[in-house]
């Protein structure tokens, strides 16, 4: 700056009674400024009135049939709402083990990409990259539940089948009911899995998480990145001393926003799972369940009280995803490369 | 935004080079890795799966490779390799079968697509067994447009303005709004459409309709709008504001004529990948508008069905040309979905700010290319001449 504002060479001079206070300072609002600003406050209160009235009611149906149940809303695997034998154990754990599956194929695979493009792919293309990957994030998810139903249903049994013979020693990969040494045993009991559902879900969640690991990783500062090549590190070594440890909160933040994604979707899974009320934890096996698709399937036939047990798992499950939001996006604002979102 | 925008940016430095002994390394490693799956899988273990069989390749390669490597190079460079060979697999891996499922829509639905009756008749006269060139989607593309329509004309005005008030006026209650929008973006779709099922549909007895699914879409869609018009939102520099405010416009001023323009596009884009995912969301339809094989303009009376819901109820059916259907009607769908994405990119490509950067960053490369070939181009014609500015090497 070099142009200075001088100060005003004459001083008026001061009533020497007077002591020396500052200024009071303020704004007077137009009158347009004020109309203004009540339309924001009253737009912002909207906002907040239907935000609340859609939790508050939420919490208010789902009462009747939380007080009736008690914990044992918890710990009951049946879903009989009328009969007052109901409960989400067996739902919840369906919902969390789809989502399991799911970050757990959807994470490598983003972390990959989102690498590949920050860090290997040739300038040319990764623009285009990008593109495509936001693209992906948008499509909607019931073109990934046409997928899974017509294309993966029938192709992955084969792996299902190899992944339980092979590693049936781990029990969630036990298949009851199969029989490896019959070759011309039917493949229905490992159709209509959670493997199944997670797969179409990580399909799903894949690009959302890779978008927001990939935005992170290119942040990482440029002279962070060439003081460790210059230091002699390899490309690895630069991601692993430099990228990783400045994206991490952008990895962490994307694989909870990714979960809470795979917590809530409804029609991917609705159309691949069989949906059983008992708690299924062989992941290859036929049947399972999950919150969304409960909800999917009975909502129609229910009477007030069968309304608001749904109700009751559905507040359930907005209280997971909300509680992994909010720990996503702490984990995020507080890393480093967390300013920018 | 703390700091101004550096005058030079940054240009990362281009680190390429394959030399003929990695790709045979590769191809060697490919090709060992392939007999030797192989051979386990005759002799000693039959891997029955052909998925099985990559997956043991994978691992064996990637074993072989690494040996491979390993006599020619150091341990640190080893495991540079190793993991840009993984990192490659896992990018391709998941671009294809991401590429792959967009291809599988569209090669089963190219038996619906090409006949015109498609995109303009509804099903109201078409039966499960009729042939392709009966009935159409013409129903559920304009019931996506009237759903979405009501949709937008809820959340723009409300999100946009409560996004301005986040931003425009801090303090306890901006803090309440915005804990709890955020909040509210981790709502399930299948919730906000339950909500409006309880209470628009069971307690105040509104029918299933166009206008109780535009309600559930408009709940889902709100925190999401709100929420990325607030980040764009922030990115306002301050020294842009208080200049405003220092030729003495006032908040409404300032707001219409600086806040708004500055970020015109980002929230176009924000608006419009709202829009996206407002369109292709199926449950909360699912449980509020009802269905139906016929056209229906009328939102507030009868059922309306919308394109995802069409694919849902298209492919539940047993007879092929209504699952072609279903995949036809997907594939509109999804070209509906990357229109407005393109759409998005153009809009959201001409941020002023953005486009700055960009620019200038082009513009270095572009110096400093020239520069190195005016140098070598010197270089051998006048080797003496050696008084030229060298150029800056960016850090």
């Amino acid at each position: 700056m070099s142009a200075t504002i001088e100060a005003p060479r004459t001083i008026p001079p001061a009533a020497p009674d007077e002591p020396d206070v500052p200024r009071r300072l303020g704004t007077r609002r137009s009158a347009s400024d004020k109309a203004f600003r009540a339309v924001l406050l009253t737009s912002g209160a909207a906002v907040l009135a239907i935000m609340g009235f859609v939790g508050a009611f939420l919490l208010l149906r789902a009462w009747d049939a939380l007080s009736q149940a008690g914990w044992s809303f918890l710990t009951t695997q049946a879903w009989e709402p009328d009969s007052g034998n109901f409960g989400i154990a067996a739902i919840l754990v369906g919902t969390i083990l789809i989502a399991t599956v799911a970050v757990v194929v959807a994470v490598p695979l983003a972390l990959g990409v989102a690498l590949y493009i920050s860090e290997y792919a040739p300038t040319r293309i990764k623009q285009s990259l990008v593109s495509i990957v936001d693209l992906m994030a948008a499509i909607p998810s019931v073109v990934f539940g046409l997928w899974g139903f017509f294309f993966l249903q029938g192709r992955i049994t084969d792996l299902a089948r190899w992944l339980s013979t092979t590693f049936g020693w781990f029990p969630p990969f036990q298949v009851p009911g199969s029989d490896p040494s019959d070759p011309l045993a039917t493949a229905t009991v490992y159709t209509s899995s959670t493997f199944i559902a997670g797969l179409v879900v990580a399909m799903m969640i894949a690009p959302v998480v890779a978008s927001i690991m990939r935005e992170v990783f290119t942040q990482a500062p440029v002279g962070e990145r060439e003081g460790a090549l210059a230091l002699g590190s390899t490309r690895w070594g630069m991601i692993r001393r430099v990228v990783l440890p400045y994206g991490k909160g952008g990895i962490i933040g994307g694989t909870m926003l990714g979960l809470g994604r795979a917590l809530g979707e409804t029609i991917a899974v609705y159309m691949i799972i069989s949906p059983v009320f008992a708690i299924q934890w062989h992941v290859l096996a036929n049947g399972g369940s999950s919150v969304s698709s409960l909800i999917a399937l009975r909502y129609g036939e229910s009477t007030p009280f069968g309304m608001s047990a749904l109700m009751a798992a559905g507040l359930a499950l907005f209280l997971m995803t909300l509680v992994i939001n909010f720990a996503a996006s702490s984990v995020v604002a507080r890393s480093r490369s967390g300013a920018s979102s | 935004m703390t700091t101004m925008a550096p005058a030079r940016t940054e240009v990362r430095r281009q680190l390429t080079g394959v030399r003929v002994s990695d790709l045979l390394n590769l191809c060697g490693a490919g090709a060992a890795a392939i007999a030797l799956t192989a051979l386990l899988s005759s002799q000693l273990a039959p891997i029955t799966s052909p998925l099985g069989f990559v997956a043991v390749a994978t691992a064996v390669f990637l074993a072989l490779y690494a040996l491979l490597v390993s006599l020619t190079e150091r341990g640190v460079a080893v495991r540079d390799r190793l993991v840009t060979v993984v990192v490659h697999g896992l990018a391709f891996t998941l671009l294809a079968v991401l590429v792959f499922i967009v291809v599988f829509t569209f090669a089963r639905g190219a038996s619906a697509l090409p006949h015109l009756n498609f995109f303009t008749d509804d099903m109201a006269m078409a039966g499960p067994l009729d042939p392709l060139d009966v009935g159409g989607i013409a129903h559920a593309i304009v019931g996506t447009l009237i759903q979405i329509s009501i949709a937008l004309a809820i959340t723009i005005p409300l999100g946009l303005l409560t996004a301005v008030f986040l931003s425009e006026m801090p303090g306890r209650f901006a803090r309440l709004v915005r804990t709890v929008v955020e909040a509210m973006t981790a709502l399930p779709s299948i919730v906000a459409g339950l909500f409006v099922y309880a209470t628009l549909i069971l307690a105040l007895g509104v029918p299933k309709s166009g206008l109780a699914a535009a309600t559930a879409i408009s709940i889902m869609m709100l925190p999401i709008m709100v929420r990325s018009s607030d980040v764009v939102l922030r990115l306002v520099p301050g020294t842009l504001k208080e200049a405003s405010y220092a030729l003495g416009a006032g908040q409404l001023r300032t707001v219409w004529q600086v806040v708004l323009p500055t970020t015109r596009s980002g929230l176009t884009t924000a608006v419009i990948l709202a829009t996206a995912r407002g369109i292709g969301e199926t449950s909360p339809v699912l449980l509020t508008s009802g269905f139906t094989a016929a056209m229906n303009t009328n939102p507030t009376q009868g059922p309306m069905v919308s394109l995802p819901l069409a694919i849902f109820q298209f492919v539940k059916s047993p007879e092929p040309t209504m699952v072609a259907r279903g995949f036809g009607t997907a594939a509109v769908l999804m070209l509906l979905v990357l229109t407005l994405f393109v759409v998005a990119r153009v809009v959201g490509g001409s941020n002023p700010l953005k486009k700055d950067a960009r620019r200038r960053a082009r513009e270095q490369q572009r110096r400093a290319r020239a520069d190195h070939r005016a140098r070598r181009a010197k270089r051998t014609s006048r080797p003496a001449r050696t008084d030229q500015p060298v150029p800056q090497e960016q850090s």
